[in-house]
């Protein structure tokens, strides 16, 4: 066994990475596959409390990098599920040199025969916490929501990975809002990819029993029946798998954006490879163009007469 | 991009998303290129006066865009020569294809 480790980083912070990775590996672990999870936001460890395993902590990352302890000792098991989840924390009283990407890189290495999955929780920002986080990636998940800043930042981030040579990434956008988008006041998720021209990985809804499962520490992909949000991320982890899983509508209304989608020339069920097809389409937005060319204006006049 | 909205809207005012969408588009031409819209600027004077060493051309015709798309940036110039009179190309002697 080998595991495959995947990165999940937006950029922008309080997007859903934390969110994304807590139900993910949740999701993995029920779908059959042992997971381990890595904090690397170090001295702002969270994951530990969304996956409601923080009163369990005795070492963290920090720990086993600087040989206060074994990689087995800092690994949490979380034991409300049949197969293997584990957590290994961050340290909250350091700060993030205290890890450089050789480190991550070292720490995978070791962890990769005993799981299938290795999710890292990537820190905000595109210093040395993401640098880390980057290092060990076979795939990195990139999350945004559906608002110009964090779009602009998770473009940022597309960048830098494809730098590293770990891109483009896969795309997951949270917090989508179907009757914001169908009032036109949301960006649709057709108008993310088209800007931000990767493969679509998943639609994550707005939903409140996100915020009520942190409370609780307990991710609502424990529950998919009851939490549209928990639902799609089990499809986004089957998609992570290598299945074929349709997008669902996030409500009644999301069938307008598999209408988009289809108007766009291809159906909600292929929208991974269909998103090709977006790109050509898409029009080069012009900066600063000077003035229009006589052979434009020419097929335009005689656009307007025919 | 106006024109788009145009097209597809008949003119009608944008919505919010597709403002956002716009502005986006915009910017990220010039995150992605690491350009500022006055390095831009800058960029398209000096390459016009460079050409203008050379051939002569209506500066109002001339269309010089950085755009992206597909996550590539691409620098388009379009610029129309005007034709001088007296100066003409030379004719064309088409070269024997061998010596026989
Ligand atoms: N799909 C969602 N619906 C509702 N709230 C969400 C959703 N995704 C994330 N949140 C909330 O947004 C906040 C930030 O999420 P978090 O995962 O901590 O972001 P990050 O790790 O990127 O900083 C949290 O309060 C979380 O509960
Ligand atoms: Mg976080």
């Amino acid at each position: 066994m080998s595991a495959r480790v995947i990165t999940i980083t937006s950029g922008k912070g309080g997007v859903g990475k934390t969110t994304a990775t807590a139900n993910l590996a949740v999701a993995f672990a029920l779908l059959g596959k042992k997971v381990a999870c890595i904090d690397a936001d170090i001295g702002l460890r969270n994951l530990d409390v969304v996956l409601g395993l923080e009163n369990r902590i005795v070492y963290d990352i920090v720990d086993i990098v600087e040989g206060r302890a074994k990689l087995r000792q800092a690994m949490i098991r979380d034991k409300r599920l049949k197969e293997d989840l584990y957590l290994i924390p961050a340290a909250q009283t350091r700060d993030k040199t205290a890890v450089s990407p050789s480190d991550m890189v070292r720490v995978c290495d070791e962890l990769k025969p005993l799981v299938d999955y290795i999710l890292i929780d990537s820190p905000a920002g595109i210093e040395r916490g993401f640098r880390n986080a980057l290092a060990p990636a076979d795939e990195v998940v990139i999350i945004t929501n559906p608002e110009v800043s964090s779009v602009r930042d998770a473009d940022r981030i597309i960048g830098l990975i494809e730098a590293e040579q770990k891109g483009p990434g896969k795309l997951v956008i949270n917090r989508v809002k179907p009757d914001m988008v169908k009032r036109g006041d949301m960006l649709s998720p057709e108008d993310v990819i088209d800007i931000l021209a990767i493969k679509l990985v998943g639609l994550v809804p707005e939903d409140e029993l996100i915020l009520v499962s942190a409370n609780q520490g307990s991710p609502a992909a424990l529950t998919p029946d009851k939490s549209k949000a928990g639902k799609a991320f089990q499809n986004i982890a089957r998609r992570l798998l290598g299945q074929d899983v349709p997008f669902m509508a996030l409500d009644e209304d999301l069938t307008f954006v598999q209408r988009f989608l289809r108007a766009l020339g291809f159906s909600s069920e292929n929208v991974d490879s269909g998103n090709n097809t977006a790109r050509n389409k898409k029009n080069n937005d012009k900066a600063g163009s000077t003035s229009k060319s006589e052979k434009e204006k020419i097929e335009e006049s005689a656009g307007a007469e025919s | 991009m106006s024109s788009l909205f145009d097209r597809m809207f008949g003119g009608r005012k944008p919505t919010s998303s597709q403002v956002a969408k716009e502005r986006l588009q915009l910017v990220l031409v010039h995150d992605r290129s690491n350009l500022t819209p006055a390095q831009v600027a800058a960029m398209k004077d000096e390459i016009l006066e460079i050409i203008a060493r050379y051939v002569d051309f209506d500066r109002e015709e001339v269309e010089i865009a950085l755009t992206s798309s597909d996550r590539e940036n691409t620098l388009r110039a379009e610029i129309p020569i005007r034709p001088t009179s007296g100066r003409r190309r030379r004719p064309v002697t088409p070269a024997p294809l061998s010596d026989a």
